[in-house]
């Protein structure tokens, strides 16, 4: 009836899990009490789970993200904890094999449920308002890929308490993924987690690459499209092409775990070796498929805020373009241990040099946009500054990490943990705070408290250094990835100096949610009245904060490539506004079906992991029967009235009077 | 500050262009669906490339493929595309009746399809020859049943579009449907000549 699910699932000797996870229960059913205190859940199911409106989905990715952020940061802090106290000599507290299913977690929390949903919600809330559309192509499919990482986040959530999580690190290597060395449900939790939360962000690429290469606003031609557009078009080219892969590895491993196929075993033909190249060819560019949008982030926010042109747009453009391709030849850099011989090394070490040639023409953009600029040193261009120096170094430890000769000592080492923890912060993490303090009042109409958001920066700056450049030296002392036990003394006094900057990071990630509060409750003062607190160069700053439902009236003309500045230059509010003739609008209704599906979907991932059959075929055919329901309803659109649109945008045009003409 | 906004020419949205914008778009999505899911038939010829290099097996001596029934299976999956074909002409038509029998003969062609699949694996699984035995058969299995499913989730799609004409009529967003049903379908006729060439005649070569 229960497949392999037994009570004896739910780890009650341990301790540390089964407070977690009481806690974890405990604040939930606060949450969910409040919400019913407040009669709201009606107002969130019609308002927010249900809807289609990019903008809200941006936030509740946001949410997500932050939510996991918090998880992931405290496995960091535990596995931390647990080296200091095994390089003291000590056991520590966690045994191996939790330790173990830790950075497993971190891995692919921090990866596919922090990183993945800050920069997709980054996209979410950016994209149709730079290139001047109402929505995304496909409205219902947004709401679908956000709920099915959801679903996919809980899945993981629930392996803490019931059954296990994965053993294996975030990539799960057969041979030890395989069933005969991980016989647990750890793996198929990882698998089928990864697979919805895959599925989910395939849609999500395919649904951006139709509307950025359909829906621009007219006159945006390819090569006046916003440098984050045209980034974000890259990275879901990437999703688009690399996902698939990712599907299939996973689908090859379950095989062989559920079925006994012989894909990845030792014996029978099988090569374990095969899935080290499949999972890479997908995980390389996923490396990308993260980074590239928040290149462009960079690249907004250092043209508006040293109120200049970009440097060097074209050559920008050209360098993400070449970022694209070359992506997809360098996945063999992640294992020149594997014994692929000294032809296949040099060529995929010599690519991987290549590419940093782009991402160096990238930084030099962007200090030449700097240069000679009006700087306006905001907490955006703190984090865009301190992104430049800290991904340089990591960027030239990958490089060096790129030759074969020194990989083969390197590899493996916590010099590798400390090089893409140092692009993925300094990258991506740095990237997406630069873009929340940057556009978080188009979403919500005020702009973020300063100060705390300096604080936060400078805590998070000074603890990254502190907690990996020690790693570097404690890699080129010898020191591998993932010890947990007996570790050397000697590398005692470093290991206490990086759990000091992981401290350092958790003070500046409770600045931010100071932050947050403090700019919540003083919200009346910091008003965005006019749509473009910062002097912004792009359309989305030329609608209101909050945007409008519609995001724009009237969809605007593009003649330039920063048409918003043009526009804006020697020109002054008038009063034509009586006279603008405003139309219907039509936009998707909100709708339930995403929700549904990604509750089935959970059901289904969750009886595949415990074997459940009946409930694994009977969410199955819930999921196509409520597509199928769902098809027939041809009443997906509502119309807002002419009216209604001239009431909303006057009252837009009374707050920029109110604000002071420019 | 935003003097454009004023004197831009406003964008005609009244309904036919309004749908005419919606079906570009979806068509669209769909192939670059298709592209992706390409990429994921690449990946499996890809394995399979690697397996049986690995695995020396003479198929066609051992006489493990039955290749007459493969060649059958071919026609009658090209015959669904060629039917397939008429239902979108019928579409153009508005012939309803034509779009019903059309439809109706590419899900008979598509399940006969399906069934001889489905028992060719039956058979090679009584023979001892099924998935678990080595590398290759694993690949086998999984590539050709990764058609099949296509094939499978093609044919209720089939059934969902008549039962969909059969409730609203032939309504714009159905037109649609058709048309990104009979691209998915010529898609995946095209995977299975490739499954045909690498697969099944690769060995007689």
């Amino acid at each position: 009836m229960f497949g392999k699910l037994t009570f004896d699932a739910i780890p009650y000797h341990e301790p540390i899990i089964m407070i977690t996870y009481i806690a974890i229960i405990l604040i939930a059913l606060c949450i969910a009490s409040t919400i019913t205190y407040y009669k709201k859940w009606k107002y969130l199911w019609s308002e927010w789970f249900t809807t289609v409106d990019h903008k809200k989905i941006s936030i509740m990715y946001g949410i997500l993200a932050f939510v996991m952020l918090f998880r992931g940061f405290v496995d960091a802090i535990l596995m931390r904890t647990q080296q200091v106290v095994a390089s003291a000599g000590f056991k520590g507290f966690l045994p191996p094999h939790h330790y173990d299913q830790i950075f497993t977690a971190h891995g692919v929390i921090m990866i596919f449920f922090v990183a993945m949903p800050l920069v997709i919600g980054l996209m979410n809330l950016v994209i149709p308002l730079q290139i001047g559309a109402r929505d995304v192509a496909f409205p219902f499919l947004n709401n679908l890929s956000f709920w099915l990482n959801v679903s996919s986040a809980v899945l993981l959530t629930l392996s803490l308490g019931i059954g296990e999580f994965a053993q294996t690190g975030w990539l799960a290597y057969p041979p030890l993924s395989g069933i005969k060395y991980s016989s647990g449900v750890g793996v198929d939790y990882w698998i089928w987690s990864l697979q919805i939360s895959g599925v989910g962000t395939t849609l999500t690429g395919i649904n951006f690459l139709v509307t950025i290469l359909k829906m621009r606003a007219p006159g945006m031609s390819f090569f006046k499209m916003p440098v984050f557009t045209w980034t974000s078009l890259c990275t879901n080219i990437l999703i688009v092409i690399s996902f698939p892969v990712l599907t299939v590895t996973l689908v090859l491993l379950t095989l062989d775990r559920y079925f006994n196929f012989h894909f990845f075993t030792n014996d029978l033909g099988g090569n374990a070796m095969m899935y080290v190249n499949l999972i890479w060819i997908w995980g390389h560019p996923e490396v990308y498929i993260l980074v590239l949008p928040v290149f462009g982030v960079f690249s907004e926010v250092v043209a508006t805020f040293s109120k200049k042109r970009l440097f060097g747009y074209v050559s920008l453009v050209w360098a993400t373009l070449s970022i694209t391709i070359l992506s997809f030849i360098v996945w063999l850099h992640h294992f020149f241990t594997m014994g692929a011989g000294a032809d296949v090394n040099t060529f995929f070490g010599i690519t991987t040099m290549i590419i940093a040639i782009p991402t160096g023409v990238k930084i030099f953009n962007w200090l030449f946009t700097i240069y000679q600029g009006r700087v306006h040193m905001h907490s955006s261009i703190l984090w865009t500054l301190g992104f430049l120096v800290t991904f340089s170094i990591g960027g030239m430890t990958g490089v060096l990490l790129s030759v074969p000769p020194a990989d083969f000592v390197l590899h493996n080492s916590l010099f590798l943990v400390a090089h893409f923890h140092n692009v993925i912060i300094g990258g991506v993490v740095f990237g997406c705070f630069a873009g929340i303090n940057y556009w978080f009042p188009k979403l919500f109409g005020f702009v973020l408290n300063e100060i705390w958001g300096k604080r936060a920066f400078w805590f998070w700056i000074i603890g990254f250094f502190l907690a990996f450049i020690p790693l570097y030296f404690l890699g080129l002392m010898g020191m591998t990835r993932r010890l947990s036990q007996n570790i050397d003394s000697e590398f005692h006094m470093l290991l206490c100096i990086a759990a000091i900057g992981a401290c350092f990071i958790g003070i500046g990630i409770i600045c931010q949610v100071i932050q947050f509060f403090i700019s919540i409750k003083e919200r009346r003062h910091n008003l965005d009245l006019t749509g473009d607190p910062w002097d912004g160069r792009t359309l989305e700053w030329s609608t209101s904060s909050p945007a409008p439902l519609y995001n724009f009236a009237i969809i605007p003309k593009v003649e330039d490539r920063d048409d918003f500045w043009r526009n804006k230059e020697g020109q002054h509010y008038n009063k034509l506004i009586n006279s603008i003739n405003y139309h219907d609008i039509h936009m998707p209704k909100n709708t339930g079906l995403g929700f549904m599906i990604s509750i089935f979907s959970l059901f289904f991932g969750f009886s595949a992991v415990w074997h459940i059959t009946w409930l694994c075929i009977l969410s199955f055919l819930a999921i196509i029967i409520s597509l199928f329901i769902n098809s027939l309803n041809e009443d997906t659109e509502y119309t807002i009235s002419a009216e209604e649109i001239k009431k909303i945008e006057h009252q837009y045009w009374k707050n920029i009077q109110k604000a002071g003409l420019k | 500050m935003i003097e454009n906004k004023f004197n831009n020419t406003i964008l005609n949205s009244n309904s036919s262009t309004h749908d005419k914008i919606s079906e570009t778009k979806k068509l669209f999505g769909l192939w670059i669906y298709l592209m992706s899911d390409c990429i994921m038939f690449a990946v499996l010829f890809a394995v399979y490339a690697i397996v049986s290099s690995n695995i020396s097996i003479n198929l066609i001596s051992n006489k493990i493929f039955n290749l007459s029934s493969i060649l059958l299976e071919t026609f009658l999956l090209l015959l669904s595309s060629l039917s397939c074909g008429f239902v979108v002409i019928a579409m153009n038509q508005k012939r309803i009746k034509m779009i019903y029998s059309f439809l109706t003969i590419t899900f008979i062609f598509g399940l006969i399809f399906l069934l001889m699949e489905v028992h060719e694996f039956y058979e090679l699984i009584i023979e001892n020859f099924g998935p678990d035995k080595n590398a290759f058969f694993s690949i086998f299995f999984t590539l050709v049943a990764t058609h099949g499913v296509h094939i499978f989730f093609g044919l209720i799609l089939i059934l969902s579009i008549l039962y969909q004409i059969k409730k609203l009529g032939l309504t714009n967003s159905i037109r649609t449907r058709i048309l990104c049903f009979s691209v998915f379908w010529h898609f995946l006729d095209i995977i299975w000549i490739c499954v045909f060439t690498f697969v099944y005649l690769n060995g007689a070569i």
